[in-house]
This record gives C-alpha cells, sequence and structure tokens, in this order.
C-alpha cells in the first residue's frame, strides 16, 4: 500500500468549445520518504492531475468523470466535502507555481501561514505567530520575526517561494506537491529552492511529488519520474533506469532535445510536430503523430502499459525496442 | 505619505478654482438684467441698483470680481444674497439636510448593492445571476425622476404606506428618498461587485485557500471579499460626492428641504452668491472626497503606495 | 502602481468600456459571433430598430395630431380610442409619446457624438504625447468632473437659455451642449487609458521606430484599437443622455414647448401625478424602455468584447 495513489484517473473540461479530456486514465503513486517527478510539457496534464488530488479542480469546467485517489487507502473522491477538507495542507499540501500571484496580495506572509495554524489547530495567535517565524526559519527566510508582518509584494522571487513552501508545511504535510516550484524564478535562485525541498523532503519524511518540464531539475532530486503525455502516463521508472534506457520514443525525444555540453556545435534535436489538441486527441497511440517509430497499429490500438522489469512500465507498442535501442 | 497629501492639495488648488470659476462666469457674466424683477413690478431704482453693483464689485471685470469673491471665501465669508440674507445661514440649515440623505443613500446603496453582488457573482449564470443582472439594468435604465415619482405614487399615494413627502429630516425620514437618490449606484455597485468577485474567484490566491483546507466561509468571506471590495469601497466613497450634487430631483419629488431645492431656487430667482456659494461647497466635498478614496484605496490594498 | 488617477481611469474605463483591445479583427469576428447567440443583443436591437423608425416616422404609428389640445377631454383615463389617455392640455398621450420620440432620440444623438469627438480627441492626444498636454488636459477635465452634472446643466441652461427665445433649434442646441459639455471627461479618460495601453504594444512601438509620424501613428496604429471601448462607452452614454434630456426637462430646464419630447411630457404631468397618473407613466415607460435598450446593447457588446468575461 502506498501512501498516495491515483488510479485510473479521468478528467475533462465540458468547455463551449467541446468537451477536453484533459487526463485519460493516469495512474501514479508516491510513498514516504519518495519523490516522484511528474514530466511533461505544458497542457499533459500534470498540473491539472495534481489539482485533482487536492480537489481544488474548478469546477465548472473541469470534471472528474473516472478514477480513484488514494491517500492510506481512502478514496478522497469519495469523502465528504468536510473530510477531505480535513486532508487538505495537513495530509497533501500544495507548493504553486507562482507565488506572486498565490498568496492573498492583501495580507500579511504571517497572517496566511498563522490562519491555517489558528483555523485548523486552533492555536491562539501568538502560538501561531511563533510558530510562523519557526517556519520561516526552516526554509532559511533571513530576519523571520521581521518578515513576518511584511506582504508577499515586499517579498523577491525566491524569498516569496521560500515563504509559499513555509506555509504549505505549517500542518505538517506527509505529501508536498511541489506544482513547477521553480519556473517563475530566476536560474540562479531556482537551484536554492530545488534544493530546499529535497532537504525538507529528507528531514520530514515526506513523500513528494514535483511536478515539472525540467529534466535537468528532475535528475538532480527525483527516486522515480513518471511522463506524461496527452493526459495519460506514457512511461515510469525509476530515474536511473529512465535516462540510461528510456522504454517510450517521447521520452526518449525529449532526452535527446537537451542540450549537452559534450555536443557543443551539433544541431539541437527538437520533437517535430505539436503538442495535441486535446479536444481532438489523436487516435490510438497520441503521439504517433509526432512519433519516429510510427506504424500503421500506432494509429489504431491505444498501447497497453508494456512491463520492463523493476517497476520500468512504457506504453508504447514497440516498448522492448525502444530500451533495446 | 503626508507629502502625497499635500501633492495632492496643490494639485487641487488649479481644478478647484477652474471649477469655481467658471460657475460664477456662468452666473455672473451672462447678458441680462440681474435686477429684473427684484423690486416686484417696477424696475428697481437706481439708487438700489448701484448700491448692489458696489456691494458686488459687478462693476469690476470678471476675473477681478471673481478674486475678490475667492478672498471672501478664504476668510469664510460666502457673502449676502440681494435680500440681505447670509448665505452661510442658509447653507448651515440645509447642508447637514443633505448630507444626512447622502449618508442614508450610501448605505441603502452599500448594503443592497454588496450584497445582490455577491450573491450574483458566487453564482455565476444561475437563476439569482440572471436577476440580479436584469434588475440592475433595469435600475441603470430608469431615470431617478421616474423612480422618484413612481414609488411616490404607488407607495405614498395609492397604498398609503409611506408619507408621499418627507415629514421631518431625520435619518429615518429621509429612508425613502435615500432609496430613490441610491437607486442608480445601487445597480452600479452591484455590477462592480459581481465582476469582481467574478474575477477573485478564478484567482490564484483563492485556490491556494482552498488547497489549505479552510472552509469555504472562510476563503470567501476573508481572501476573496477582502479583495473583491476594493474597488468596490472606492466607488462607493467618490459616489458620497456625487450624491449631494445629484439630490437636486429626488429633494424635490419628496420635498427635502436640503441644498438642491435651495440651489434650485436660487437658480430660478437669479441669486448668484448662494448658487455660487453652494457650487463651491459642492465642488470642495467632491475634491475632498475623491482624495480620500485615494488614500483609502492605499489603506485597503497594500501594494498601492504614495510616494 | 502608484498613480491613483491612472488607477481610476483605469477603474471608469472597465466599468464603461471594457480591456483595450489586442488583435481588431480576429477580436472583432469572435466579438459578432458571441453577440449572435444573445437574446438580449436581439431584443434591444429591435427595440432600437422600433424607437429609429417611430422618430423617423412618426406618422405610421398614429394619425392623430400631438399638438390638438382639446380641454374638454382633459386628463381623461386610457380608452379605446386614446390608448395612453389625454393629459391635462387635452393632448393625446400616445401620439405625443409618438411624435416626441425624434427629440428624445436626437438630442441623445447628438450629445454622443459631441462627447465622442471631444473626449476622443483629447484622450489619445492626452494618452499618446503625455507629459505636459496629458497634465493640462487632464486637469482641464477634472474641472468639468468636479461639477456635479444636473446642477451644472442646469447653471448653464438657465443662464444662457433666456426666457423668450423659444425657437425650437436654439433650445434643443442648448441643452445638447451643455450636456456633452459635462459628461466629455469620461470618454476621454477611457480614450486616454485605451492609448495609453495601446501605446505600450509593440506594433506601435515598431511603428514609431520604423519613423511613421505621429500623426500616422495615431490615425492608423492607435484610433483602431482604442476605439472600441469608447464605442461601448457611447452605445450606454445614448441611454443615459436620453435619460439626461429627460431629466432637464422635467426640471424645467431642458426642453420645452413647442418641442415636444417624452421629458417635456413628463414635466408637464408631474403636478398632476395624483389625478392623471397615465400622463407620468406612459412617456416614462416610453423613455425607459428605451434607455434600457441601449444599456443592453451596450452591455452586450462590452461582454462579448472582452475576453475575460468568456
Amino acid at each position: 500500500m502506498a501512501l498516495l495513489e491515483v488510479e485510473d484517473l479521468h478528467v475533462e473540461f465540458r468547455t463551449r468549445d467541446g468537451v477536453a479530456r484533459v487526463l485519460n486514465g493516469v495512474s501514479y503513486h508516491v510513498d514516504a520518504g519518495e519523490t516522484l517527478a511528474v514530466l511533461g510539457e505544458s497542457g499533459s496534464g500534470k498540473s491539472v492531475t495534481a489539482q485533482a488530488v487536492m480537489g481544488i479542480l474548478d469546477t465548472p469546467p473541469a470534471f472528474v468523470t473516472h478514477g480513484e485517489v488514494r491517500f492510506k487507502d481512502e478514496d478522497l473522491l469519495k469523502m465528504s466535502d468536510e473530510k477531505r477538507r480535513e486532508t487538505r495542507a495537513s495530509g497533501i499540501a500544495m507548493v504553486f507555481q507562482d507565488a506572486l500571484s498565490a498568496l492573498n496580495p492583501v495580507f500579511t506572509v504571517g497572517f496566511q501561514i498563522e490562519e491555517q495554524l489558528r483555523v485548523r489547530r486552533g492555536m491562539s495567535k501568538a502560538d501561531a505567530r511563533k510558530r510562523a517565524i519557526e517556519l520561516l526559519d526552516q526554509v532559511k527566510i533571513p530576519n523571520a520575526a521581521q518578515r513576518v508582518r511584511e506582504y508577499p509584494h515586499q517579498f523577491s522571487g525566491g524569498m516569496r517561494q521560500r515563504a509559499m513552501i513555509a506555509m504549505s508545511l505549517a500542518l505538517d504535510p506527509e505529501v508536498l506537491i511541489a506544482d513547477e516550484p521553480t519556473t517563475a524564478l530566476d536560474v540562479t535562485v531556482q537551484a536554492q529552492i530545488m534544493d530546499l525541498l529535497a532537504e525538507l523532503q529528507r528531514e520530514r519524511k515526506m513523500a513528494m511529488i514535483l511536478i515539472t518540464h525540467d529534466l535537468g531539475v528532475v535528475a538532480e532530486v527525483a527516486d522515480r519520474i513518471a511522463v506524461m503525455y496527452a493526459g495519460r502516463i506514457v512511461e515510469q521508472a525509476d530515474a536511473v533506469t529512465l535516462f540510461r534506457t528510456p522504454g517510450h520514443p517521447y521520452t526518449a525525444a525529449l532526452m535527446d532535445s537537451m542540450p549537452r555540453l559534450d555536443q557543443k556545435g551539433t544541431e539541437l534535436n527538437t520533437i517535430k510536430g505539436l503538442p495535441p489538441n486535446l479536444l481532438k486527441i489523436p487516435s490510438g497511440c497520441p503521439f504517433h503523430p509526432r512519433c519516429p517509430r510510427r506504424q500503421d497499429i500506432c494509429s489504431v490500438d491505444v498501447p497497453r502499459q508494456h512491463n520492463l522489469g523493476l517497476g520500468h512500465v512504457s506504453a508504447c507498442h514497440f516498448a522492448e525496442e525502444v530500451v533495446g535501442g | 505619505m503626508g507629502r502625497y497629501v499635500l501633492r495632492r492639495l496643490f494639485q487641487m488648488i488649479p481644478v478647484f478654482i477652474g471649477t469655481t470659476f467658471l460657475i460664477y462666469a456662468l452666473v455672473w457674466a451672462v447678458p441680462g438684467d440681474p435686477f429684473a424683477g427684484k423690486c416686484g413690478e417696477r424696475p428697481c431704482p437706481d439708487q438700489y441698483v448701484s448700491a448692489m453693483r458696489a456691494q458686488f464689485n459687478m462693476d469690476d471685470p470678471l476675473v477681478v470680481q471673481y478674486g475678490k469673491y475667492l478672498l471672501n471665501l478664504l476668510q469664510g465669508d460666502f457673502g449676502k444674497t440681494f435680500s440681505g440674507t447670509e448665505v452661510i445661514d442658509r447653507i448651515s440649515v440645509t447642508f447637514p439636510v443633505t448630507v444626512r440623505l447622502a449618508i442614508v443613500a450610501l448605505i441603502i446603496e452599500a448594503i443592497i448593492g454588496i450584497s445582490a453582488g455577491i450573491v450574483s457573482g458566487l453564482r455565476n449564470r444561475g437563476f439569482l445571476d440572471s436577476l440580479v443582472l436584469v434588475s440592475t439594468l433595469f435600475l441603470i435604465s430608469l431615470p431617478v425622476f421616474v423612480t422618484g415619482s413612481v414609488i411616490q405614487l404607488v407607495f405614498g399615494i395609492q397604498l398609503g404606506w409611506i408619507s408621499p413627502t418627507v415629514k421631518g429630516t431625520g435619518f429615518a425620514d429621509l429612508i425613502v428618498p435615500g432609496f430613490v437618490l441610491a437607486s442608480l449606484s445601487m445597480a452600479y455597485v452591484a455590477r462592480l461587485t459581481r465582476a469582481s468577485i467574478g474575477e477573485s474567484r478564478r484567482a490564484d490566491y483563492v485556490r491556494t485557500a482552498n488547497a489549505k483546507g479552510l472552509p469555504v466561509s472562510r476563503v470567501v468571506g476573508v481572501h476573496m471579499l477582502r479583495n473583491s471590495l476594493i474597488p468596490v469601497i472606492t466607488f462607493l466613497g467618490t459616489d458620497l460626492g456625487a450624491f449631494m450634487g445629484g439630490a437636486i430631483v429626488t429633494e424635490g419629488i419628496f420635498n427635502v428641504p436640503g441644498i438642491g431645492g435651495l440651489i434650485y431656487k436660487s437658480i430660478q430667482t437669479k441669486e448668484g452668491v448662494m448658487v455660487t456659494g453652494l457650487v463651491t461647497l459642492l465642488v470642495l466635498v467632491y475634491l475632498l472626497m475623491t482624495l480620500l478614496v485615494d488614500l483609502l484605496y492605499a489603506v485597503l490594498d497594500p501594494r498601492i503606495r504614495y510616494e | 502602481m502608484s498613480d491613483p488617477t491612472a488607477a481610476t481611469s483605469e477603474a471608469v474605463a472597465e466599468v464603461g468600456g471594457g480591456a483595450a483591445l489586442g488583435k481588431p479583427r480576429g477580436l472583432l469576428g469572435d466579438a459578432w459571433r458571441e453577440l449572435r447567440v444573445r437574446p438580449l443583443f436581439w431584443i434591444s436591437v429591435t427595440i432600437i430598430a422600433i424607437v429609429v423608425l417611430i422618430a423617423l416616422f412618426p406618422g405610421l404609428f398614429t394619425h392623430a395630431d400631438p399638438n390638438l389640445g382639446i380641454l374638454s377631454r382633459s386628463r381623461k383615463p386610457p380608452s379605446g380610442e386614446a390608448w395612453f389617455g389625454y393629459d391635462t392640455q387635452g393632448y393625446d398621450v400616445y401620439a405625443r409619446a409618438i411624435y416626441g420620440t425624434r427629440a428624445s432620440l436626437l438630442v441623445g444623438l447628438l450629445a454622443t457624438v459631441g462627447v465622442v469627438i471631444l473626449g476622443s480627441v483629447f484622450g489619445i492626444l492626452a494618452g499618446f504625447y503625455g507629459g505636459w498636454l496629458d497634465a493640462v488636459l487632464s486637469r482641464i477635465s477634472d474641472i468639468f468632473v468636479g461639477i456635479p452634472f444636473v446642477l451644472g446643466a442646469i447653471v448653464i441652461l438657465t443662464s444662457l437659455n433666456t426666457a423668450g427665445n423659444t425657437s425650437g433649434v436654439r433650445i434643443v442646441t442648448l441643452v445638447v451642449l451643455s450636456i456633452a459639455a459635462l459628461s466629455w471627461p469620461v470618454a476621454m479618460r477611457i480614450m486616454r487609458s485605451a492609448a495609453i495601453t495601446a501605446k505600450q504594444q509593440d506594433y506601435v512601438k515598431a511603428a514609431r521606430a520604423l519613423g511613421a509620424s505621429p500623426r500616422r501613428i495615431i490615425v492608423q496604429h492607435m484610433l483602431p484599437n482604442c476605439l472600441a471601448p469608447v464605442l461601448v462607452y457611447s452605445t450606454i452614454a445614448l441611454g443615459a443622455f436620453i435619460g439626461a434630456e429627460a431629466t432637464l426637462s422635467y426640471l424645467g430646464v431642458g426642453l420645452r414647448n413647442p418641442v415636444v419630447s417624452w421629458g417635456v411630457m413628463i414635466n408637464d404631468a408631474k403636478d398632476y401625478i395624483r389625478v392623471a397618473p397615465h400622463a407620468l407613466l406612459f412617456p416614462s415607460a416610453f423613455l425607459t424602455v428605451t434607455v434600457l435598450a441601449f444599456v443592453m446593447l451596450g452591455d452586450a457588446v462590452r461582454e462579448a468584447l472582452d475576453p475575460k468575461l468568456r
């Protein structure tokens, strides 16, 4: 039994232009003390999965049509609203991408951290303030006692993301979902934030789901990686295996498109074509229009998950050949 | 902050002078005999006319006249009417009535407008939302004198639930005229609140608040409202000034003895000093309210800092 | 966010005109597709078409003479013979309401044209050039905004509209001018903030970099993009100005005999509201429905133009 399991999750967006099938059977799991990276281009459904897990999808237009989200063996989707709310932040917490818009601009950072402690834990104002300062200390914000009284816009980008992380840790969650936590930041700050997240994850023995499109980030901190494409997990493996022997042409193409110092001067490989339109997902394997290994079967049959051993799974008709090179 | 206020006050001076001069010129510089009809059937005696012309500096060029008027005003002297009544005396009787009326209107506007806006903003595209949208469209389209006349006719004359004209000038007496005065802005407040709530409903910080596992009441009541009401409150602020200048029609219908009626009568009887005095006062109120609103903005939204 | 006046006029633009617009062609096409399916849009267009028809050809809608006052039928309530009854002078209320449409609509239309021209020219100049020109024009607009509308209009009209001079054209002109003089700053603020936004757009910057003359940039590049919010405002304003004319006439300073308008009728009827309410209610209904149609149209167009609301 994993700590958090997502099984066969389907989500659709009912828009005026039609129904967009954003998630088409996503399954993954994460254990305590483990970091799972969910990798994919924008629109692949990695953030939507996270929001469905948190139960913070915008409904309408988004609807969960099928699947289970089990936290400690209990299906969150079948829970009462009230009970589910109780698991938020204390069971599963989330760090958002853009802290500037994710933090409420009219309240101090301290207020926004303390609020959970007071409302959810019934702490006194003074105790909550003390704890908020501790949390800001833990995420290495200098001068925390002072800064707790400041507003989000008075923080620099990196400091703001640290405050966001402190806020997500306030109720000591067992699972932390970090949704592109470094995308909005300067390159120099990105590494610091990633190090901080990795360190906090180790210290607190949390499970962490790291959503990203950055392969470099993944390589450093992930134990396991799930690659998403068009609302499906197309490949899952432990980090070392995935980098060494990718089992899906999409993963292989992603690796290829990474700039490498040892190939300076040669042209960068790109993935041809555009990400699929979710209103009209291609038949069969959704990646087939862009796939270099495309055969006739790819546009007809949806590939099943091929087990490549040791938890390495790929949804490609020719997974074994891809691994073989 | 202090320097900002000073700068703003300084910027207000030309606007204040411009506005009051415009009104002064319109009242005093137009062709026609200001003394026509002042002395009954006969034309006024020359002696009276020349005394009056001297008292109101009417033989000076317009700009000089205006300058002298402004100098007196700065010393708190609003001047006397042709018949010798101190303008300030009349203002001190009528002005508080209009202020009370404007406050009553503001309270009604805020309570009804904001609640309607919240209800409709939270239930985007439901029945209540459509109801609010359609009724605000109606309120916006109904001229105040129609609303006032119809309310007076139906509730005052036909049903007899209310007195067709006000009986006193206390807050309770002014509820019906206050409602009529507020009706148009009420619709704007409801729509502004609705749009503002609709915007913050989709805001990332609301999603964050939900992810923190806060109760819905707190997400809406604290995180959404605190943001959504910033533009609404500033709108309400400017409206207080607008109400006082726009009360003429309402005061007329319900016979409220405020400055609206006084201005109207003074314009009709060509009591220039009274008109300019009252307009000056209203402009001053308007300007100070806009400054107050800007300062309020900074208090409500910590991102705004005035240097 | 340190300039509060910019913030206020943006709020006005938001309320009155919607956000500034990126690409005109695609957006207009989208807006039209959006509008086509809205019942409120078609209802308002239909009402406006009928009202315009009435204004152009009042004779098609009634055979009664609007200026035939027969005192013996004074204040008679609605009947089959006169649908809306007779007013205190014995005029046929329905016939007068039909013939009054023209003046009411004309005043609204002319005032709107005046406001849009004045406001757009000043607004786009202030927004494009900025600096001292912007400061001066903005302060001038502040001066006019500071005067409460009804109050200002009464002062202007009583001062200039001296009794004895009763030519219809002169009265209409004065009412139009006073409405326009007191309302142009709103249009200017909307135009100004739209122009400031447009100026920041890359295509305007590109045109400047290529050395296009200011005149060409304003007319060719900025005007088409800034006009939409002003036009939305003007639709709503047209309704509002029809209401303003009625308010001024109601107060006895706007239109008056021999001109017939809804406001004039309401003014005639207000003193007899207890005995002949129909003489007040019917022109009020004409007025309200017309204003409503323009406000609804403006509202629908604004929503269609604003991608945020979709």
